[in-house]
């Protein structure tokens, strides 16, 4: 059961993460078309030979976005998903373009996340903009049961989860920070990243504000704008291509909840499933991932993923950061452009940067912080607050 | 600004309603042998309808906090730090909660609270403080 392989990213492409976009503003749609036909060029593979898609939410068009997408565009397909698994978005369109091409239904995918300026209606935003991940329609459970109290955006539940595994497990602070220093060292060594030129040490971290105990500023992820786009192949079209494909050959998805509040356990993640799943499948043990690919919107995400995607035993992931160099030239090499945490998260397309850079390491298309030899990578994406878990493993061959 | 406060639906409307009379009222299922929370239309295990409204102490343990010290979002902003909790009822559900009456400091897991009911414009809500 599962996937054969014989699907590939074969194309990408990526917007610099800014803070203050320089970018010109464009409609989802607009930007879409854009990030598409950069993905494509990048592949070598013609526009017209595009017959699939997958899109998250698109900005406006809360229904039919991929209808709409495909007429935008002008291009017919076989194969159009809208995913909504928040951050874990883009690693859910990876794995259902592959089997849709595996199935046969298509050959060339296009996923792609735009995150950069959009216009403004006349008059300015209409919704308050301050709900994020929570529904406050009415009737939601959100708006009914959390967000009264004040339990609302991402800080506070991913903080509730550290709180948590501290009580249960102690809590290695310094581990925790050493997971940001290690990824800012790698963005060091990579030019698009946000906080490249920017080293920090562990007391940095330490020493940043106090968000919402016990994160720190520097263990929080940056709001940025950006895009990505990422184009999937057949293993017949992958091969004629511009670049080493990165084949899909395994992944997992679990989702159990969406607010924390109601998790059957805090710290035990829905990761656990679904990484078993995607090793079982691509039957690639621990020890031969060349470069993973975690999720970080915060530092205890990333311990936690450490821990719960079998790295280490539960309760043992500060050993596990302290005891490995986790930079590009270490011997775990792990979010090697920086993470979100230095990379910068655009949005949706934050998930999307761990699945460009996994493609990009295998391609050998690394900046700096290239790894000497990369045929296996692990990715994780991860939504919401710790609810949506999608694991892929890409291979070069 | 406003904060955002809760808006019974038919399904909801018991539990709020004794919320504002003092009381925790919560539906239980008596084919899993379990409470619910928060109240739905269908047993969250075995998707029955036939699930029975009871009142319960309230009293339960922190399962987790934050110290929020900077608003979750702007209606809070003057109401820092934000003691923003889970607690675990005795019965065994897990609810979204605010702690009051205590220092941020003395917060720990595993400490017992019991209910303060805060009424709110319309609403009451379920607040915890130190048992």
């Amino acid at each position: 059961m599962g996937l054969r392989g014989d699907a590939a990213i074969v194309g990408v492409a990526e917007w610099k993460p800014e803070r203050r976009p320089t970018r010109e503003p464009m409609f989802s749609f607009e930007q879409y078309a854009e990030l598409a036909k950069e993905a494509l060029d990048d592949a070598g593979i013609g526009v017209d030979e595009v017959n699939g898609l997958c899109t998250t939410g698109v900005r406006e068009s809360s229904m039919f976005a991929p209808a709409t997408l495909s007429e935008y565009m002008g291009k017919p397909v076989n194969f159009a998903e809208h995913v909504d698994l928040g951050g874990a978005s883009s690693a859910g369109m990876i794995w259902r373009a592959a089997a849709a091409i595996e199935l046969g239904l298509c050959d060339v995918v296009v996923c792609a996340t735009p995150a950069g300026p959009t216009p403004q209606p006349p008059g300015g935003p209409v919704n308050p903009g301050y709900l994020g991940a929570s529904s406050g329609a009415f009737g939601s459970p959100q708006a009914e049961f959390d967000i009264p109290y004040g339990n609302l955006a991402q800080n506070c539940g991913y903080a509730q989860i550290a709180q948590r595994y501290a009580a249960e497990f102690g809590y290695d602070e310094r581990a925790l920070a050493k997971i940001a220093v290690d990824q800012r060292t790698n963005a060091c060594a990579y030019p698009p990243a946000f906080f490249h030129g920017q080293p920090i040490t562990v007391d940095d971290v330490l020493n940043s504000p106090m968000i919402a105990d016990p994160l720190h500023l520097l263990e929080i992820v940056m709001p940025c704008s950006g895009g990505a786009a990422v184009v999937l192949a057949s293993r017949e079209r992958a091969l004629r291509t511009n670049h080493r494909p990165a084949f899909l050959t395994g992944f997992g998805e679990h989702l159990a909840f969406k607010t924390p509040s109601y998790a059957e356990d805090l710290v035990r993640t829905p990761m656990k499933p679904a990484a078993d799943k995607a090793f079982e499948m691509a039957d690639v043990a621990r020890s031969e991932i060349d470069a993973a690919q975690l999720y970080d919107c915060y530092t205890i995400t990333v311990l936690l993923a450490l821990e719960d995607m079998g790295f280490c035993e539960k309760g043992e992931g500060a050993r596990f950061v302290n005891e490995h160099d986790l930079t590009y030239s270490g011997d775990f090499p792990l979010n090697t452009n920086g993470g979100q945490l230095s990379f910068g998260q655009p949005g949706m397309s934050g998930g999307m940067s761990h699945v460009t850079e996994g493609a990009r390491q295998i391609m050998g298309r690394g900046d700096a912080n290239q790894l000497e030899s990369c045929d296996t990578v692990l990715v994780l994406n991860n939504g919401g607050i710790m609810s949506e878990q999608v694991a892929l493993i890409l291979r070069g061959e | 600004m406003e904060k955002p406060l809760p808006v019974p639906t038919p399904q909801t409307q018991p539990f709020w309603d004794a919320l504002a009379e003092g009381r925790v009222e919560l539906q239980h299922c008596a084919d899993c042998e379990r409470y619910i929370y928060y109240p739905r239309t269908h047993c969250p295990g075995c998707l029955t309808r036939d699930l029975e409204w009871r009142e319960l102490s309230g009293n339960g343990v922190v399962h987790t906090y934050t110290i929020a010290r900077r608003p979750t979002a702007p209606p809070w902003s003057e109401d820092l730090p934000q003691l923003i909790a889970v607690v675990e009822l005795d019965e065994g559900p897990r609810l979204t909660t605010e702690l009051v009456n205590v220092e941020p400091d003395a917060i720990e897991v595993g400490m017992r609270v019991q209910p303060v009911f805060q009424a709110v414009g319309e609403a009451t809500l379920l607040l915890y403080e130190p048992a």
